[in-house]
């Protein structure tokens, strides 16, 4: 039985706009195993949303799927119909959004919500009633049992957010999708959420695809990162590989800029200048040329992702030395 | 030389809900100074009580020497252009139909001086937040969110204001292009001589931008002092906890981590005694007592069972 | 910033050039376009291209049937329906765009003031609007015309008075919205006066969404103005008015049943004309309004 739960194969994805097509993900290829945590690591335009909306079909109605596959244990999930698609989205394949205070149903009680999601199980109302309070406990709610009658706007948004957890994670999916949990949240219930992501994703053994640009949590909670630029993958390997050995510029550039690690006060601080490419109107060559201090000539062409050791790729001409004579 | 800000006592209420409930700082002229908390700390309340958007009921916030707690807008208006504001929503706060032109050039026509050369300003505050003198014919929807934020600090300067009140200046933005915001502050800091009040949540940027910092908690400040002595010798367990709640971004990094129970409590039923004694690692029976306000070589802590080093 | 589904262009067109692109290329809102340019034309250059005199009386010809001299027949009096027609055109918008502009600007202004003014104000205001909306149309137009006898003027002003609710109250809950908004708190931090945030700030993103009701509003004032004519509330005879011709071909249905075509038709153009191309406006403003936010 193969290890790897999800598979995103040279998937490409244009947006079609008055301007002329976006380029929003060109070639994307990388792994998710089962039971795996990755985390995906870009900035404003990397892509991230339009893959997660690829991944789970909620797309924009001007979406083009240009080539390459999206398999979810061995099937393209792209030549699935939408009934199909509908029956794994909140199954196997789980989602928590980044808005916690946009995610639940303000009208209902966060009990019926809660129960209403396991409409796939044959349970009695009570047997769901008792599973919703036992995945409130487990993300920390207290007193779950009385606050199943509660509404949303009683509880506050890291509250929220848990429950937007918990209900994820009742289905006990095969992957979670975390799509900038914690952004909007302060930092100490940042780790609060992390922590207990962390224990739940132990107990239950999902692999987790989890989205953010906030590098720290990222080193903390993942097994392996992939960072995106603009549309690719510039970089991918073990988290230990990522941080402690990056093998390409932007990712270099990225954990520098982090202000997390610097810790004397700095007169002036790293940035990396330039903007963000048009992706109506790409440069050519390698995507992070104009902004990389490090370009070549070489750099004219496309790097290929490479794959520089065991679980390491990166797409950069620096690591291609030996291929320049 | 008087400070340019002094807030003593500031309280804000709406209804029965306490928001500041006697918040008391100082900002010397040049200084960069730091308000730190998180969503219910009321930080956001504190600099629209001081530029008076949001009520105060109580307290005084004295302007170089000038008191402007709860006078009237027409005593505010003159003093607006030496009291200058950003917003935390970068495209949020521009006005979504004007040009970028007539954004950062609204302060003039506010304050009536119509003789001067709007083109010519216009393009002199694009330069000096590093912005290409085209966009001034854009719209704030055509610009990126750190495009954006630029425009909010060139309007803020725009006539050359003493202080500037500054609502998380970096929220939103991305890591790599975060050092490009606050290198700007700093250079523009040092080039005008301007003082800053800055709120954030976001620790790493205080360290950068602030000379001294405030940590508020349900309205309080619960410490007080110099950016390096609060990173480096915290009194208060909040302040530890909120130190340590910044993971590294190095997957080998040590997790001590000081956590912080439960959520922040409800403004409407405040805590007796200590206000944070139900959520304190270090909490113990002394702490039903309420902790008075004191200060030691300028670093001022509210607790009864303050780290001492 | 930017949704990355719709993007935003690099450079700014007119903003009047983008919202006619979006109405031209709906398929139903070209057609509104085309039929509202008919009626507009034709109600401007009426005096041009009318064949005959529009209240030029000729009995002997009376009560005629369509011909190529007369498109569309004569009325009782002998005179050409079809010039008839195209002046009612003109009778027509005569009578909506100044009562449309007319309580676009009131609602507009007094909508603004309810909603950033104090609550009192408000209040009163709302009473005003409320009352204003419960008075029966005819009924106040009855009183109006007991008062002033009938007129064009008179049509104007009552169906101005009647449509100032409206248009107010949807400025007043714009406001409200926009008035929390953090761009206009900026310009409070600012020191802008109030008259400056309602006409510089608030009006610009209020307008947009008047100016689509106002687009659907007008086949209701046609009506409307068509309706109190065919009552004897509006223009006086021998003007000549859709309504009117109603009037008269109600009357005269058994004799010559194309008068009550003639004042019918020119109605309903207009009423689809105008949504088509309301809907189609709202359409193009709209996801604009949104993205600007």
């Amino acid at each position: 039985m193969s290890v790897t739960l999800l598979e995103i194969d040279n998937l490409s994805v244009d947006y079609e706009t008055a301007r002329g097509d976006l380029k929003a993900l060109r070639n994307i290829s990388f792994d998710v195993n089962k039971g795996e945590i990755v985390g995906i690591v870009g900035e404003s335009g990397c892509g991230k949303s339009t893959l997660i909306s690829a991944i789970l079909r909620l797309i924009a109605p001007n979406t083009r799927f240009r080539s390459g596959e999206v398999r979810f244990k061995g099937e393209d999930l792209l030549t699935r119909s939408e009934s199909e698609m509908r029956g794994l989205r909140g199954g196997d394949i789980s989602i928590v959004f980044q808005d916690p205070m946009q995610t639940h149903n303000p009208v209902i009680a966060i009990g019926k919500q809660m129960t209403d999601i396991q409409h796939r199980s044959n349970a009695t109302k009570a047997e769901k009633l008792a599973t919703a309070a036992k995945m409130l406990g487990a993300v920390g709610i207290p007193d779950p049992e009385l606050r199943l009658g509660q509404y949303p706007h009683e509880f506050s948004g890291g509250m929220r957010q848990r429950i937007a957890i918990a209900m994820a994670l009742m289905s006990e999916p095969d992957l979670l999708i975390a799509d900038e949990p914690t952004t909007a949240l302060d930092a100490t219930l940042e780790v609060q959420i992390i922590e207990r992501l962390k224990d739940l994703q132990r107990d239950l053994g999902c692999a987790v695809l989890f989205i953010s640009h906030h590098l720290g949590v990222i080193a903390e909670l993942c097994d392996r990162v992939v960072v995106m630029y603009a549309g690719a993958v510039v970089e991918s390997g073990t988290v230990r590989e990522i941080f402690h050995n990056p093998k390409h510029p932007y990712t270099r550039r990225l954990i520098e800029c982090d202000p997390g690690h610097i810790k004397e006060r700095a007169r002036i601080l790293p940035t990396i200048p330039g903007e963000v490419p048009d992706l109506a109107n790409l440069p050519d060559g390698c995507i992070f040329r104009d902004r990389c201090d490090q370009a070549m000539d070489r750099c004219a062409q496309v790097p290929p992702l490479a794959r520089l050791s065991e679980g390491h790729n990166a797409a950069c001409w620096l690591n291609h030395a030996e291929e320049v004579a | 030389m008087s400070p340019i800000l002094e807030v003593k006592d500031l309280q804000t209420s709406y209804g029965t809900v306490n928001v500041l409930a006697g918040v008391s700082f100082t900002v010397e002229q040049g200084e960069t100074y730091a308000m730190v908390g998180e969503s219910g700390s009321g930080k956001t309340t504190v600099i629209r009580a001081i530029a008076g958007l949001a009520p105060a009921q109580a307290g005084s916030v004295k302007f170089d020497g000038q008191e402007i707690r709860g006078v009237g807008e027409r005593a505010m208006r003159p003093l607006r252009k030496d009291i200058a504001m950003m917003f935390q929503d970068p495209t949020g706060s521009l006005s979504p139909r004007l040009t970028i032109r007539n954004l950062i050039t609204e302060p003039y026509k506010i304050q009536g001086m119509k003789d001067r050369d709007l083109d010519a300003e216009a393009k002199r505050l694009l330069e000096l937040v590093n912005l290409p003198a085209h966009f001034a014919d854009r719209y704030p929807y055509q610009l990126s969110g750190g495009q954006a934020r630029r425009v909010g600090v060139a309007r803020a300067l725009a006539l050359e204001p003493k202080l500037i009140l500054a609502d998380e200046p970096t929220a939103g933005l991305d890591v790599s292009v975060q050092g490009e915001l606050l290198n700007l502050l700093n250079d523009l800091r040092e080039r005008l001589d301007l003082s800053m009040v800055i709120i954030t949540h976001n620790l790493n940027v205080v360290r950068h931008v602030a000379d001294r910092m405030g940590i508020l908690y349900l309205g309080r400040l619960v410490e007080e002092g110099t950016t390096e002595a609060i990173f480096h010798e915290p009194r208060h367990p909040y302040t530890n906890c909120l130190l340590s709640a910044n993971p590294e971004p190095d997957p080998d990094a040590r997790l001590d981590r000081i956590a912080l129970k439960g959520e922040p409590p409800s403004l409407v039923k405040r805590p007796t005694g200590c206000e944070f004694r139900d959520r304190c690692p270090m909490a113990s029976d002394i702490c039903t007592q309420v902790p008075h306000w004191e200060v030691t070589d300028g670093h001022g802590v509210r607790c009864l069972t303050p780290r001492h080093l | 910033m930017a949704d990355i589904t719709t993007d935003a262009p690099a450079k700014s067109r007119s903003e009047l050039s983008i919202i006619l692109a979006g109405v031209v290329r709906d398929p139903l809102g070209l057609l509104g376009l085309i039929i509202v340019g008919a009626i507009v034309f034709s109600a401007i250059f009426a005096a041009w291209i009318v064949p005959y005199n529009p209240i030029a009386m000729n009995i002997p010809d009376r009560m005629q049937g369509p011909s190529w001299n007369h498109l569309l027949g004569t009325d009782q009096l002998g005179r050409d329906t079809f010039s008839r027609v195209i002046m009612g055109g003109q009778v027509a918008l005569k009578v909506a765009l100044p009562a449309i502009f007319g309580a676009m600007a009131i609602g507009l202004t007094l909508g603004m003031i309810a909603g950033y003014g104090p609550k009192w104000l408000d209040n009163l205001l709302m009473l005003l609007f409320d009352t204003i909306r419960s008075f029966p149309t005819v009924m106040f137009a009855l009183a109006v015309v007991a008062l002033v006898g009938p007129s064009l003027q008179t049509v104007v002003f009552v169906v101005m008075a009647t449509s100032i609710p409206t248009y107010g109250r949807v400025a007043r809950t714009q406001t409200l919205t926009l008035r929390n908004s953090e761009f206009i708190l900026a310009e409070r931090a600012m020191g802008a006066s109030v008259a400056r945030i309602l006409g510089v700030h608030m009006l610009p993103n209020i307008i947009g969404v008047l100016a689509v009701l106002a687009a659907m509003d007008i086949p209701t004032v046609i009506a409307l103005e068509a309706g109190l004519s065919f009552l004897g509330l509006g223009v006086k005879p021998p003007t000549p008015s859709w309504g009117v011709l109603l009037k008269d071909g109600y009357a005269l249905i058994r004799q010559t049943p194309w008068l009550v075509v003639a004042g019918g038709l020119p109605i309903i153009l207009a009423t689809l004309g105008f949504t088509f191309l309301g809907e189609s406006l709202r359409d193009v403003v709209d996801p604009k309004l949104r993205k600007n936010r």
